[in-house]
């Protein structure tokens, strides 16, 4: 089989995958529905309490793991090429940190009540100076280390503001909600959310795809890119504009979520012959398919608990950092 | 330094002692439960402290009387100098502080929250007889006994109730919710569903239900918080159109004290109206 028949077929897999999850998210849930009810109640325009079950609880949360699935997978792949960095990733380069931290200080000071559009900004607002930032640190040929080093900062110093900013509002409950921003949940999350993070996304997705030539060439290094005729501070603008917008909507509703946008482009990377270029859209598959399947798994576990989307991807996803970190010190021995 | 501890420990301890038998003048409570108990029963002069938060509109009801007492944050420090002759705390609160302050010799009354009405009648007995206000006691059991024989005089409504309270928690079986629902003559969805305690309510389990009644704590706190997004989810909006939602602040509930039945005649008034 030629190598571009192998691809397709790994998209199609990836795609059926992606469309049987979504199914199966919609299914899944406290009150239990039979299958064919809930489906044609999807569609049913009488309004039933089934009916709002399906239109207004589930296919938000089904939607939204799909879009903040592909949006970690796709801006994992695509960091990770344009840093040429196998452990860069939103989560532990500090973007989905610093991103969490601009949804909290929107949502937390009232400003996103009065300016609803101000959420997804301020989050985007604060992932985009975490690449910024992450990215003067390690300089352009920035190694492993120091891209790890300048993340581990930025993350913690993100997280304890966020902690601080919570910690000090006068509603109590607030407090609580410092395990949502650093582990991530789609828990009733409603069709405002999705109306709200999706065009965000989007514009992100668009951005992050256009780079799959400019990544590929870039794979020969700097310069002979360069002399290629890539342009690079476009190429930058993008993967820069396009994290922080799709990452910076998807943490603004559901979180901080770690490890799929490391995880998914390392997994699916032998099986498309290691071009950048078609990494990109099978990540964005890839991570929608860990992502819905994580959020089936938090509410088949443990039921009522309101179990973080975080905690299942860590348990997966930590294992395979500590194993990558392992294999990258092997290769620099 | 250390001797001057020692010494202040060991006056402590005196003093404790020979108070103990004796009618405390000087009680510092610690919990916002206890708080509002000894500020309804105490005598004039005898409370000295509540903690902050017997002064905050969102938890207490006695908020405005809190204001004549010097107030603490349930700390072992601010409490030791305090020198009080008895320490009132909840169970569940400050652990850490209260064995503290009992290794400090102080002497240290503990109530556990109140999760029925013969909780409510027991506490008020109980602080009567601590503070040496036994009769002032006895009144207030005779007030919610009257009151909950108005309640249960009139006719069952027959009508379903949920609690749907910030972060989705609903009162179950067991709880002081739940006993008040039952005496103002309604039936608690959550119990039916076989939800024991303060447990989570499912969005998608209360629409499926749809009760007659739904009780919310909205607009509790000023400041936002993810905790009441629940609120205005489209789901819930939907589900409460016209006059299903109630809004009884938490602070009648968290606590039992004769102020307590208050929630029961909201609900109750609540479940006449929605005909």
């Amino acid at each position: 089989m030629s190598e571009t028949a192998r691809y397709r077929l790994l998209l199609i897999v990836l795609g059926a995958a992606t469309f049987i999850l979504f199914l199966l998210s919609l299914t899944v849930g406290p009150a239990a529905l039979a299958f064919t009810d809930s489906i044609a109640a999807l569609f049913s325009s009488k309004a039933g309490a089934i009916a709002l079950i399906m239109q207004e609880i589930r296919l938000p949360r089904a939607i939204l793991g799909l879009m903040i699935g592909a949006t970690l997978g796709l801006s994992g792949a695509a960091l990770q090429g344009y840093l040429r960095n196998p452990l860069a990733e939103p989560g532990l380069i500090g973007v989905s940190a610093t991103a969490s931290l601009g949804a909290v200080i929107a949502i937390y000071t009232g400003f996103s009540a009065v300016f609803p559009l101000g959420l997804p900004l301020a989050a985007l607002a604060g992932a985009m100076l975490a690449v910024l930032v992450v990215q003067a640190m390690a300089g352009m040929k920035g190694g492993a280390l120091t891209i790890i080093l300048a993340g581990v900062a930025v993350s913690s110093f993100a997280g304890a503001m966020t902690s601080l900013a919570l910690n000090l509002s006068p509603n109590p409950f607030a407090a609580l909600e410092i395990m949502f921003w650093m582990l991530g949940s789609l828990t009733d999350r409603s069709m405002t959310h999705v109306w709200l993070a999706a065009p965000f996304m989007v514009v992100g997705w668009v951005m992050l795809a256009s780079l799959g030539r400019p990544l590929d060439t870039l794979t020969l290094g700097n310069d002979a890119a360069a002399s290629m005729g890539v342009d690079m501070r476009r190429v930058q603008f993008l993967a820069v504009f396009g994290t922080a917008a799709s990452v910076g909507a998807a943490t603004a509703v559901a979180g901080a979520i770690g490890f799929v946008g490391l995880v998914v482009p390392h997994i699916l990377r032998p099986l498309v012959g290691s071009r950048p270029s078609r990494l990109l859209p099978a990540s964005a598959l890839g991570g929608a398919c860990v992502l819905l399947a994580a959020d089936i798994l938090v509410r088949i576990i443990a039921p009522g608990k309101d179990l973080k989307l975080g905690v299942l991807t860590a348990i997966v996803g930590a294992p395979f950092f500590l194993w990558l970190v392992y294999r990258t010190r092997r290769n620099l021995l | 330094m250390k001797q001057i501890m020692a010494i202040l420990m060991i006056s402590v301890l005196n003093a404790s002692a020979a108070l103990a038998a004796e009618v405390p003048h000087r009680v510092v409570s610690m919990n916002v439960c206890t708080d509002q108990l000894a500020m309804l029963i105490a005598g004039a002069g005898q409370l000295y402290s509540v903690s902050y938060l017997a002064g905050d509109r969102n938890a207490s009801v006695l908020a405005d009387q809190a204001g004549g007492y010097v107030v603490n944050h349930g700390l072992a420090e601010e409490v030791f100098l305090m020198q009080p002759d008895l320490i009132i705390a909840g169970t569940f609160t400050t652990r850490t502080t209260v064995e503290l302050l009992r290794r400090l010799g102080f002497r240290v009354e503990e109530f556990a929250p109140a999760n029925s009405l013969d909780d409510i009648r027991e506490h008020i007995a109980r602080m009567g007889e601590l503070l040496g206000r036994q009769e002032k006691a006895a009144e207030l059991v005779k007030r919610i006994d009257n009151d909950l024989a108005t309640l249960r005089a009139q006719p069952p409504s027959s009508k379903s109730v949920a609690t749907y309270y910030a972060n989705s928690y609903t009162s179950g079986s067991g709880t002081l919710v739940d006993a008040l629902i039952g005496v103002s003559g309604l039936e608690n969805v959550a119990a039916r569903l076989g939800l024991t305690g303060t447990s989570k309510l499912p969005l998608e389990l209360l629409l499926l239900a749809n009760p007659d009644l739904i009780v919310s704590s909205e607009g509790d706190y000023a400041a936002p918080a993810l905790a009441e997004e629940g609120y205005v989810h489209p789901a819930f909006k939907a589900v409460t159109a016209g006059s299903k939602a109630v809004n009884i602040s938490t602070k009648y509930t968290i606590c039992g004290a004769p102020f307590t039945l208050e929630a029961a005649h909201m609900l109750r008034d609540a479940a006449g109206a929605a005909k």
